[in-house]
């Protein structure tokens, strides 16, 4: 058996914000009808957490769900349970049209923290309105970071947890860093 | 620039999120066609200097195809609409002639 390690194996770094890659992320892509009550109700049981709207997260530590198009969640459990999880969402969907999919080891996700600032380190890479009140805490993106695609949500007002492809990992970690460099504060949006 | 809004996710987002898709509303001709519908349906394109309409692709986003109708001069865009559709739908329409009376597109206007 194979040791598992996340893309960047926890880099991070520390300038107006600090920026870590959070390690191994139990993620499950799940497709399906997302008005269906027993797809609502799979997705619940597996993270604890409710269902979100449109363009919204429901997240807590590693488990959650967030919001990713008409037809996709994406489903946030502990590294080590993702097997379990999936299991138990194919038993409760067994009747439902539906995809659930490991997707781990195809992403990397990194945590910005450290204040208001984290606003602008995300604007500095991302054509999205970063205001308070354009976007907080239980709101989730999916969107561009310079030239890849991203998601991103806030957990709270001071930190941002940004999901990326594997494949990008040390690409989104560089620009994370060149746009919270110490020094680089806009001073716009805190 | 132009800033679209996704039908599906709701996003209001400007076009690097997005991706132009080529005209709307354009009628397959494959197996079975004469060989002028495969080529016009391949190749003729309108290009004009005023309303036109388009398919879009959400790709860095919800990654859903919708239509928009805009104004290539202006940059303009009067709505976006979901893809699943043949023909723009009324409320469109009327947003266009409401700044350019007389508007004609293909077989619409
Ligand atoms: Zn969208």
């Amino acid at each position: 058996m194979s040791e598992a390690v996340s893309a960047l194996q926890g880099a991070s770094y520390d300038g107006i914000a600090q920026v870590r890659e959070i390690g191994l992320q139990g993620m499950i892509t799940l497709r399906g009808d997302l008005g269906n009550t027993a797809l609502k109700k799979a997705a619940a049981a597996a993270t604890g957490q409710d269902m979100p709207g449109q363009r919204k997260a429901n997240v807590k530590d590693d488990s959650g769900i967030a919001w990713m198009s008409p037809d996709e969640l994406l489903i946030l459990v502990p590294y080590d349970a993702v097997d379990a999880r999936l299991e138990a969402l194919g038993k409760a969907l067994a009747k439902q049209h539906h995809m659930a999919v490991n997707v781990s080891d195809a992403r990397a996700v990194f945590e910005l923290s450290g204040g208001p600032v984290v606003r602008e380190v995300i604007a500095k890479l991302c054509p999205v309105d970063m205001a308070v009140g354009a976007f907080g805490a239980g709101d989730f993106r999916r969107t561009r970071m310079a030239q890849v695609p991203a998601a991103f949500w806030m957990p709270d007002e001071n930190s941002v947890r940004i999901v990326c492809f594997r494949s990008v990992a040390q690409y989104v970690f560089d620009l994370l860093k060149g746009a919270a460099a110490p020094g680089s504060a806009v001073g716009y949006l805190a | 620039m132009l800033i679209l809004t996704c039908p599906y996710c709701g996003v209001t987002g400007e076009e690097t999120e997005f991706h132009g898709g080529g005209e709307a509303h354009v009628k397959r001709f494959g197996p079975g066609s004469s060989d002028s519908e495969f080529r016009d349906y391949l190749f003729s394109k309108v290009n004009p200097k005023g309303v036109h309409f388009e398919r879009w692709r959400h790709n860095n986003g919800c990654g859903k195809w919708f239509h928009a109708a805009r104004d290539t001069m202006t940059l303009e865009v009067y709505g976006t609409y979901p893809a699943q559709t043949f023909e723009p739908p009324q409320e469109i329409k009327d947003a266009i002639t409401a700044k350019r009376p007389g508007w004609s597109w293909r077989e619409f206007s």
